[in-house]
Parts: structure tokens; C-alpha cells; sequence
């Protein structure tokens, strides 16, 4: 990109600056598993750990989105779940062809995503508790639609998470790739993006400036609820199934992610690359404990200390750099 | 080109009454007018931030009335803000165009953009600026540049700027003034506001002043001296006698320091701030909106963290300016604050509980840390007598209560816990007439039972009526101080303004 100015522009010492860190404490990672657990720097561990973050990379572009622009959606992790069961249904039920039945979890996820963005923007009613409610609706929906059951898909979903021949990555992770470079893009290079971080620094500002903000930031929670649909859809392809428990506490780990990443739950700050090694940075935290045989209490207990670590280091950093 | 019919607009008390004025294309138009006479208040109406109560305007002979900026805007009205609406984490470009960002189907025209920005900017003398850096990098006064910049490019027909100098250095202001006479040749009707009357002179064709909401009158350049204007901002016809015969003069004031204040600086508002206040004095601080007063009183209750300075309470030894209220608190200072909605008061929290607020960490209130219902009722139903405090009872919610009645609560709450020294900021602000006497009657009192007191407000008559001396701040600084009863108001406001005239 050419007219990317504001990248070409900058120096290395710059992008050093936005990514360095991220990028040290992934290898620092990879290097102590790498020593103290057997077979971790493996292709096949690695490729495993690839295939099985496309779902929460995606979930946490949206939340990185919507987070920028002041907002925070809780509901991500039930709207996949809901998403993916009337993926099924449109599937198994239905009888409808794959991309049509797609087409259809993604739409009603934006649609949730939609209604969200519109009732906390237009009402000025706080995202957390319309969010919060969306939680609620969207899990029993889940449920209702599935009458509790899991419900088998079979493989036609298959090829979405079945490791591609000669590279060894799925499908699912190359879209979480190319949506991870599309979030990026949409930030920078549009006109929504520049809205958002807008917004999010100082909505008041914007709103005396002329500019209604409700159409962009029910735009962004779409896409939000979109990615969570798109993510449902990478969710039951891997598992062969569609489980209305499914992505239960997933909004934590994807708001974990953004966070890592430096992005500011106040707003007007964050990186959608930088998210991506937010989820890298977690899911080798669980991979390298796991294969030392940490347990699962264990595995918690270390990443709830990588998530303030990070943000204490993150807040010092921008502390020193003010003096 | 913009004509203003008796333009009006109530709030508790009338702000702006029957303004007509006339602004013709092609003319630098100047506001002037001391503290709440009421130009903030006409310059939202024109640029449709708020809504007149009475009267009408018309724009080139056709009724309008915009009802929001939007509106205003396309009708061709702009306003500068005197407050940075600057978005530090966007480009300078971004900021720019941010209403109506270059863009093919949504995506962003950098390139196109950042031609534009590169014209705009060195218009305004900022040739030297990257579009596409970030406008965090950029110092206060490239930022107003940048704001005035933003609000300017789009052609317009009438533009109000709201001090737009006051962030500037004088080349920067040279450049702004530059500015203005080029788009006096575009046929702009420009309305100006600023506390520099040297630059008002130097700039306006015309000037009207404004007083206590009404219009004064309207001169042409060269008619006035600047003597002239500040005697037309203060009112000689009501009487700057004391407030009330009681509130007069004080034998209280004894020689005992209270609290001194020696070279207290907070960059860039409060800068090497010095004075001492006696036990028993009523301080006076006056000032014009955004002189640093209010920053002054911050600084030195800890409420922002000074940069520089020391402070001596009572006959303690001199220390380093507070690092937080609670310091201040330890050490007997109270404050009651500007805007008692904002950090005055738990609107949504019973009297009782307002008023013991401050006690929470005193023992004696609390047995096993529990903190006293009964106890704390009793003690509002003194204070709700004591202060005339008008509710239903002590468990109503203070944000159910009237302006005066909701500051009465503010002041009970710090005469509770009690403190040698009461800094006081706009104490009387936006209450009634009966509320206004209790609260002198309360200060006065205070000063009788030795305390120190620093009241800062907007009103020069209220201070020379309520204090036994007054000083004043200007862009910052403590120019002059001036010791009653007998004060020349016009002498004040002369040094009110004083800070702002070139050196």
C-alpha cells in the first residue's frame, strides 16, 4: 500500500516501538517452552496451536473494534454459540446449502451485533448492560432453538478446519489471518475506522464537530456480531457439532487478548495486529503449560497474571515515556 | 448580514436580555464584557448550541434558527471553542477534515487528504507539520492553530472565535490575526472575544460590550480607549458598598498566619503563585474566567498535583504542596468546590449521608468501623435548621434539592469536619438571593471564629462587598493585591485584564 502514509512514513524504531514488546515476550514465551517442555517446538504443536485459535482471533478483531470506539460487547461469546446452532439448523433442519446457511449465521449475528450498537448509542444506555442483556437473550436463544441438544453437523463443514495438504494450516486459520489484516485496514484506511478512534478518544469532540456517531458505532458492533457468527461457523466446523454451551466465557478471553495487546478499554487506542499477538501470546501460554502437565487451575492462575502483567508493564511504559 | 432582534435567554437568571445587534460582512465585530455578562451565552445562541428564549435572528434578510451546530453550520455560521476539541490520537489531517473525511466508497483518500491538509496547515503557518502525525505531537498552541484551522477551511459567513489567542505565542497570534484580514476581504462577518483589549483595538472594526446581559452599547475603532471600555464592563450605578452592614469590616483578622503560599506553580495555569492569608481574613480572588483561579485553588488543596512551591498551614512548618486531598483534609484545609454537581456532592446519596462524608475517617463516628445512621440524621437535622436547609427530611437525595439548598449541604459538610483554612470556589454560583446571604453570613462567621478564608468568584461585587482583601490573578499569575473596604472596582478589572497586554 502505496498512500499508506502513515506506515511508510514511520520509522522502524516506531513500528519497533508498537510491536517490539509483543513481539519479545512471544519469543521469550516460545523460548522457555521451547526449553523446558519436550516436543513444543514442533511443527505439529505449533501447527495444532494455529489450527485451534482462528475461532478467538476473530471474536477478539470484533471486540478490538468496538472496544476502540468506547464500547465493549460481552455478548460475543453467546451470539457464537447462537450463531452456530442456527447455523445447524439452517443445516440439518433446513436442508439449505452451505454458503446459504453461512450467509444466514453471519447475518443473524450482525443483526444481534446491530441491535446492541443501536440501543447503547442511540438510548446512551452504557454497552456494558445492553451487552449484558444480549448475553442472556442470545444464550437462551442458543438453547431454545437447539432444545439443549448438540446437535451433529457431519463433515460438510469439514474442509473448513481440516489442515490444507502442503501447508498444514486450515482454512479457518487463513480467513482469521486475512480478517486480522482487514481489521487493520479498516482502521486505518477508512473512513469508519478513523470514526471509531475518533469516538473512542473523545465522543463529545466529535459530536461538536458535527458528526453523528450512532450510524458508525452501530456499524462497528455488526461487524462485531458478524466475526462472532463467522466465528461460530469455525467453532462447529472444528468440532463436527453445534453446542448451544458453546463459547461460554469467551468474551473474557477475547477481551484478555485486546488487552494484552495494549488495547485501551477506555477507547481511542489499540491495534487490531496487535490483538492477533495478544491471542498468540495466551494461547501459548495454555499449549506450553499444558505440555509441561500443568493443570487446569494452574493454567488459569498463569494467565490471569500474564493479563495484569502486561497492562502494569504497558502503563509504565507510557508513564516514562510522558516524563 | 446577521442581525440579532432583541435576543434573550434565561437560565436561573437572565443571561442574556434583549441583545440587538448587527454584524456586517467584511468587519472584525468584538464582544467584550467582564465575567458572566453574557457573550458565551450570546455566541451559543448564534451558532446554535442552544436556543434563545426570546427575540429572533436573521441571516441575509432570512429568518434564522438553528436548533444544533449541524444546523449552523450549514447556514454558514461557525464557532471556534475557546476548549480544545482537538482528538490527540488522530493525524493532523484527520482532525482537519474529521466532519467530512476524503474517501471513495468509504475508504479513505490519503493521498487527496493529505494535499489538502498540506495547504490548509501552511496557511495557518504550519507548512513545517506532517499531515500524518499524530496530534498528540503538537503543543498547545499548534493545536488551537489546528482547531481553528479545522473550523475554518470550509467557506463560511459568519465566524465567532472564542479567545481564539489565548494558547498562542505572538507569532502564532500574528499569523491568526493575518488570517482574519484575509478573510475580511472574503466578505466573513467575524465575531471576536477576547480578554486582550490591546489586540481587540488593534483588530475590531467594531465593539460592542456587553454588562450583566445587556448591551452597552456598539462603537466604531478609535472611539474608545481602552480606559473607556473597562469603565464600560464595570457598573457604577449600583453601589459597590458593602454587601451588608454586618458583613463589615472585620476586627477578627488577627496577625496570625493561617496559610502561605510561597512560589506555588502549576504549569502552564498557576505560575509562581505568592500570598498568605491570616487567620480571621476573608481573601478575595479575582480573576477572569480561565485566569487560573480555579487552578490556583486546586494546586494548593492537592486536588491537582502543584509542579513547584511550598505552603505553610497555620504555624506548622512550610511543606511541599499537598499530593491529594486527603492531605489536605489532614492537615486543615477544606475546600468547597466550583461545580458541587461534579465533585461537591453525592447527588444521588441521602443529606445525612452527604454531610458525613467527610467524617468517615474521624473516630468517634463509627464504632467497629460501622458508621452511625442515627447518629449521622441528627447531625443533618442541626444543619438543615442551622442553614435554613429547605427538604422533606434528612434522607432525601441531594440531587432532589434546589441550587441553594444543595450548596448549603456542601457547606454543612465542611463545617462538620471543620478546618482552618476554607478555600471557596464561586461559592454563590448559580443560587437565589436568600441562599447567597446565608452563605456570606457562614463566611463571615467563620472569619469571626479565626478561620482562614479564600474565596474566589466570578462577581467583583460580591468580593468587595464580602472581603477585607482581594487579589487578583491574570494568565496565571497574582499581579496586585488590594486591601479594603474602600476598593476602586475599576482598578481591579484594569488588573484582571492586565496580564493579557503585550509586555
Amino acid at each position: 500500500m502505496k498512500d499508506n502514509a502513515v506506515s511508510s512514513n514511520r520509522p522502524i524504531q516506531q513500528t519497533l516501538a508498537t510491536y517490539g514488546g509483543l513481539l519479545v515476550a512471544i519469543l521469550v514465551l516460545l523460548g522457555f517452552f521451547g526449553v523446558f517442555a519436550k516436543n513444543f517446538l514442533t511443527t505439529t504443536t505449533l501447527l495444532t496451536m494455529a489450527n485451534s485459535i482462528p475461532d478467538i482471533t476473530v471474536l477478539a478483531v470484533g471486540m478490538t473494534l468496538v472496544l476502540i470506539a468506547g464500547g465493549i460487547d460481552l455478548s460475543v461469546g453467546s451470539v457464537l454459540a447462537l450463531s452456530a446452532c442456527f447455523l445447524g439448523w439452517l443445516m440439518v433442519d433446513l436442508k439449505l446449502p452451505l454458503w446459504l446457511a453461512s450467509l444466514g449465521a453471519i447475518a443473524l449475528g450482525a443483526c444481534c451485533g446491530g441491535l446492541n450498537g443501536w440501543i447503547s448509542s442511540a438510548f446512551r444506555i452504557p454497552a456494558f448492560i445492553v451487552t449484558l442483556g444480549m448475553l442472556e437473550i442470545a444464550r437462551g436463544s442458543a438453547y431454545w432453538i437447539t432444545d439443549s441438544n448438540t446437535k451433529y453437523v457431519g463433515s460438510s463443514l469439514g474442509w473448513f478446519s481440516d489442515p490444507i495438504a502442503p501447508l498444514g494450516v486450515s482454512a479457518s486459520f487463513l480467513i482469521a489471518a486475512a480478517v486480522v489484516l482487514a481489521g487493520q485496514w479498516l482502521l486505518h484506511q477508512t473512513v469508519l475506522g478513523r470514526l471509531a478512534i475518533a469516538i473512542g478518544t473523545n465522543a463529545e469532540s466529535v459530536r461538536m464537530a458535527g458528526i453523528r456517531t450512532t450510524a458508525p458505532m452501530v456499524t462497528l458492533y455488526a461487524i462485531c456480531g458478524g466475526l462472532c457468527g463467522l466465528a461460530g461457523m469455525m467453532q462447529s466446523a472444528r468440532l463436527s457439532t453445534v453446542d448451544p454451551n458453546s463459547g461460554a466465557g469467551m468474551e473474557l478471553s477475547a477481551i484478555a487478548a485486546c488487552v494484552i495487546g495494549g488495547t485501551s478499554l477506555r477507547g481511542g487506542q489499540g491495534s487490531v495486529v496487535r490483538t492477533f499477538f495478544g491471542v498468540l501470546v495466551i494461547s501459548i501460554l495454555q499449549t506450553g503449560l499444558a505440555q509441561l502437565g500443568a493443570t487446569d487451575p494452574i493454567k488459569r492462575i498463569v494467565t490471569g497474571g500474564v493479563i495484569i502483567l502486561s497492562v502494569l508493564l504497558d502503563s509504565l511504559r507510557k508513564q516514562s515515556a510522558i516524563r | 448580514m446577521l442581525k440579532l432582534d432583541a435576543l434573550t435567554k434565561d437560565f436561573a437568571t437572565r443571561a442574556v436580555d434583549q441583545v440587538s445587534l448587527e454584524f456586517a460582512p467584511g468587519q472584525v465585530h468584538a464582544l467584550l464584557g467582564a465575567n458572566g455578562a453574557g457573550k458565551s451565552t450570546l455566541c451559543k445562541m448564534i451558532a446554535g448550541l442552544i436556543q434563545p428564549s426570546q427575540g429572533s435572528m436573521l441571516l441575509d434578510g432570512k429568518k434564522y434558527s438553528p436548533d444544533s451546530k449541524r444546523q449552523a453550520q450549514s447556514a454558514g455560521v461557525q464557532i471556534v471553542h475557546q476548549e480544545l476539541n482537538v482528538l490527540a490520537t488522530l493525524t493532523l489531517a484527520e482532525n482537519l477534515f474529521l466532519s467530512n473525511l476524503p474517501n471513495r466508497w468509504g475508504i479513505l483518500s490519503r493521498r487527496t487528504m493529505h494535499r489538502r491538509a498540506c495547504e490548509i496547515l501552511s496557511d495557518f503557518g504550519l507548512g513545517d507539520l506532517d499531515p500524518h502525525a499524530l496530534a498528540s505531537s503538537l503543543g498547545v498552541g499548534q493545536q488551537q492553530l489546528l482547531e481553528i484551522a479545522a473550523n475554518t477551511w470550509q467557506p463560511t459567513q459568519v465566524l465567532i472565535l472564542d479567545e481564539p489567542t489565548a494558547a498562542l505565542s505572538n507569532r502564532e497570534s500574528q499569523r491568526l490575526f493575518e488570517k482574519i484580514h484575509l478573510w475580511k476581504h472574503q466578505g466573513v462577518a467575524i465575531l471576536y472575544i477576547s480578554h486582550r483589549l490591546a489586540e481587540v483595538q488593534a483588530l475590531a472594526d467594531r465593539i460592542s460590550i456587553l454588562r450583566d446581559g445587556k448591551l452597552q452599547g456598539t462603537w466604531s475603532r478609535g472611539e474608545l480607549q481602552e480606559c473607556d471600555i473597562v469603565s464600560q464592563m464595570t457598573n457604577p450605578s449600583k453601589s459597590m458598598a458593602p454587601i451588608s452592614s454586618t458583613l463589615r469590616p472585620s476586627p477578627a483578622v488577627s496577625t496570625r498566619q493561617a496559610l502561605r503560599v510561597e512560589q506555588l506553580w502549576l504549569s502552564p495555569k498557576v505560575q509562581e503563585v505568592s500570598f498568605s492569608l491570616r487567620a480571621g481574613e476573608i481573601l478575595g480572588v479575582a480573576g477572569l474566567v480561565g485566569s487560573g483561579r480555579t487552578e490556583l485553588l486546586r494546586a494548593i488543596f492537592g486536588a491537582d498535583r502543584a509542579s513547584g512551591g511550598s505552603l505553610q498551614v497555620a504555624d506548622k512548618p512550610a511543606c511541599k504542596p499537598f499530593r491529594n486531598p486527603n492531605e489536605a483534609v489532614r492537615s486543615g484545609l477544606v475546600m468547597i468546590s466550583e461545580d458541587r454537581k461534579a465533585d461537591g456532592l453525592l447527588l444521588t446519596e441521602s443529606i445525612a449521608a452527604n454531610i458525613q462524608l467527610p467524617m468517615l475517617d474521624r473516630t468517634g463516628l463509627g464504632r467497629f468501623a460501622l458508621t452511625q445512621a442515627r447518629q449521622a440524621r441528627c447531625l443533618a437535622e442541626t444543619y438543615c435548621r442551622d442553614l435554613a436547609i429547605r427538604c422533606d427530611s434528612s434522607n432525601q437525595s441531594v440531587g432532589t434539592l434546589s441550587g441553594g439548598n444543595q450548596q448549603k449541604v456542601v457547606l454543612a459538610k465542611w463545617l462538620e469536619r471543620d478546618g482552618a483554612v476554607f478555600l471557596m470556589d464561586e461559592p454563590t454560583r448559580g443560587i437565589d438571593v436568600a441562599a447567597r446571604e446565608l452563605v456570606y453570613e457562614v463566611i463571615r462567621n467563620l472569619a469571626k471564629a479565626g478561620k482562614g478564608i479564600l474565596v474566589v468568584s466570578s462577581d467583583l461585587e460580591e468580593l468587595i462587598g464580602l472581603c477585607d482583601s482581594i487579589g487578583v490573578m491574570s494568565n496565571g499569575r497574582w499581579t496586585t493585591s488590594f486591601s479594603g473596604p474602600n476598593y476602586e472596582p475599576q482598578a481591579i478589572l484594569e488588573a484582571m485584564f492586565a496580564g493579557y497586554s503585550p509586555p
